[in-house]
């Protein structure tokens, strides 16, 4: 289990290496990559800077991948999250879950990701293409991704 | 008592972390917003849409009914917009 908030970029290659290595029990791994995109509701995105809060980011990211070991058996996960300045195209998160089989990897992954948006305390400011800074609203459709898990 | 305030909260108040000594009758999370909105304009903004703001004390999140007490780290944001 492998939780890190940092400023710099990361390798998924390496990151996902490192975490099946020696571990012949892993049958399977499930990812996913978050991404900045160009455009959100309706405007041209030209960067973020994604602020957090040291200490409880921590917390809630250990509790959040606590809560998946408990439900589904875990040979291994790892969360990546980061924060500062970023770019179009830019990594923003990774997380990953390994199984020995298939299902509980992607689930696992699909419950990270899910729960991390609504409970990991991390806010994005937009740079608009208009010049405008706005700050990214919460959607209701990530508090209902999240609610299935319940 | 340390407050922290994160995204537009920050920026409508002014500041991101400060030490307060709220009077003895603060007593939950609720009352401290209450008393907080009366330090000035930035403030009252900041807190004009109160299901807008989520809390946390201590790390933890909490509600409006959520006890603090002196030595608490009480935190305010927006919902959160990671991932």
């Amino acid at each position: 289990m492998t939780v890190r908030v940092q400023e710099e970029d990361f390798d998924l290659g390496t990151e996902l290496d490192a975490l099946t290595q020696g571990n012949t029990s892993i049958g399977g791994m499930c990812s996913f990559v978050g991404l900045v995109r160009d455009m959100n509701e309706g405007s041209g995105v030209g960067g973020m800077v994604l602020e957090h809060y040291p200490g409880m980011t921590e917390k809630m990211l250990e509790e959040i991948e606590a809560e998946a070991h408990r439900r589904w058996s875990l040979q291994a996960s790892l969360i990546i999250h980061r924060y500062g300045p970023l770019e179009p195209g830019d990594r923003i998160v990774l997380v990953a879950a390994a199984s020995p089989h298939r299902e509980a990897a992607f689930e696992a992954c699909h419950f990270l990701i899910d729960w991390l948006k609504t409970k990991a305390p991390f806010w994005k400011a937009e740079q608009l293409d208009s010049g405008e800074t706005r700050w990214v609203e919460a959607r209701d459709g990530d508090e209902q991704a999240a609610s299935k898990w319940r | 008592m340390k407050v922290l305030y994160f995204a537009w909260l920050r920026q409508k108040i002014g500041t991101g972390e400060e030490q307060i000594d709220p009077p003895d009758t603060v007593a939950t999370a609720g009352q401290l917003i209450d008393w907080l909105v009366t330090r000035g304009p930035g403030y009252a903004t900041a807190f004009k849409d109160a299901r807008a703001v989520k809390i946390a004390v201590n790390q933890t999140f909490g509600d409006r009914e959520t006890p603090i007490a002196a030595n608490d780290e009480v935190a305010f944001f927006p919902p959160v917009t990671g991932g």
